[in-house]
């Protein structure tokens, strides 16, 4: 597999996730839930445990419009290159969906709102989801 | 009203992934291949992504948990578990070894829908399956007696 190069984004990669936070601060202060993915995305699917199904639906739906957006105002789509083809895509999906929520959060869960709150369990879990993705990048693109 | 809220809240969420680069599992997969440093391919961007976010979030929770409660709800739901178990840590591997396979997390896996990828579709109907089974295990009464049933944690 040949590696894609990438730029270097520090402003648009801070304003970016800038936006994200300001995404998680606005959920809390509306609905006083975290703005964790994985948590959301599990809260969609049967049986459920309460009656917020519409709002979590329609945050999602709001996550899978952003790129349309995007179309609409600038005329193009962000850069995006996916590599791994549907073995590999089936695989990572079953093993991202498992981790998730067995570990009680995903990147923005635990990455951004845990670690925003000074979790020690989010510290751990970022820390390990980090070093396992490091681990595998580093096993898939130089093997022996 | 809440509804027309949450969207948009998801909308900026998903903004803020496209902008910064996080929705490209190119740059993930260069972020987390520490080796590129040696090569000049590494990409730091996502070192930058979660220090603007975490900025943000943790000025933003400071100010708004000190409301009494939030403007469309009862009350703040905040995690209350502190035990560090053995699901924190085995979990996070699992999901990080399929983050670093793809390049994808669940976040930047539900813009990719809209980019009207089928290689997302794949992703998100295989990780919907993985979610199904962590929470069913986690369920089981057999488990739920060592560690915290999802829905609750």
């Amino acid at each position: 597999m040949v590696n894609v190069a990438t730029a270097f984004t520090p402003i648009a990669s801070l304003v970016g996730g800038a936006l994200i936070g300001l995404s998680a601060v606005m959920l809390m202060s509306l609905t006083g839930r975290i703005a964790g993915v994985s948590g959301i995305a599990v809260r969609l699917l049967p049986p459920y445990a309460d009656s917020e199904f519409g709002g979590r639906l329609a945050f999602v739906a709001g996550l899978i419009m952003a790129p349309v957006v995007v179309l609409v105002v600038t005329g193009r789509l962000p850069a995006q290159t996916i590599q791994a083809n549907a073995a590999i895509l089936t695989l990572a999906g079953f093993l991202v969906g498992f981790g998730s929520v067995w570990g009680n959060g995903c990147t923005s869960g635990h990455g951004v709102c845990g670690l925003s709150r000074l979790s020690m369990r989010s510290l751990v879990a970022t820390v390990t989801f980090m070093a396992a993705g490091i681990v595998t990048v580093f096993i898939a693109r130089h093997p022996g | 009203m809440a509804i027309v809220f949450q969207f948009a809240i998801g909308l900026i969420f998903g903004l803020g992934l496209l902008i910064s680069g996080m929705s490209d599992p190119a740059k993930v997969l260069n972020f987390l291949d520490l080796a590129g440093i040696r090569w000049g391919t590494w990409d730091p961007s996502l070192a930058f992504v979660m220090a603007g976010a975490i900025a943000v979030t943790f000025v933003g929770f400071n100010r708004v948990l000190r409301q009494p409660r939030p403007l469309f709800g009862e009350k703040f739901h905040l995690p209350t578990k502190q035990d560090l178990d053995i699901r924190i840590i085995s979990g996070p591997a699992i999901f990080g070894l399929g983050w670093g396979l793809a390049g994808f997390c669940p976040g930047p896996a539900f813009t990719a829908l809209g980019f009207g990828s089928p290689a997302a579709v794949i992703f998100i109907a295989a990780m919907m399956a993985g979610m199904l089974l962590a929470r069913w295990l986690a369920n089981r009464p057999s488990l739920s007696r060592i560690a915290t049933p999802v829905d609750q944690a």
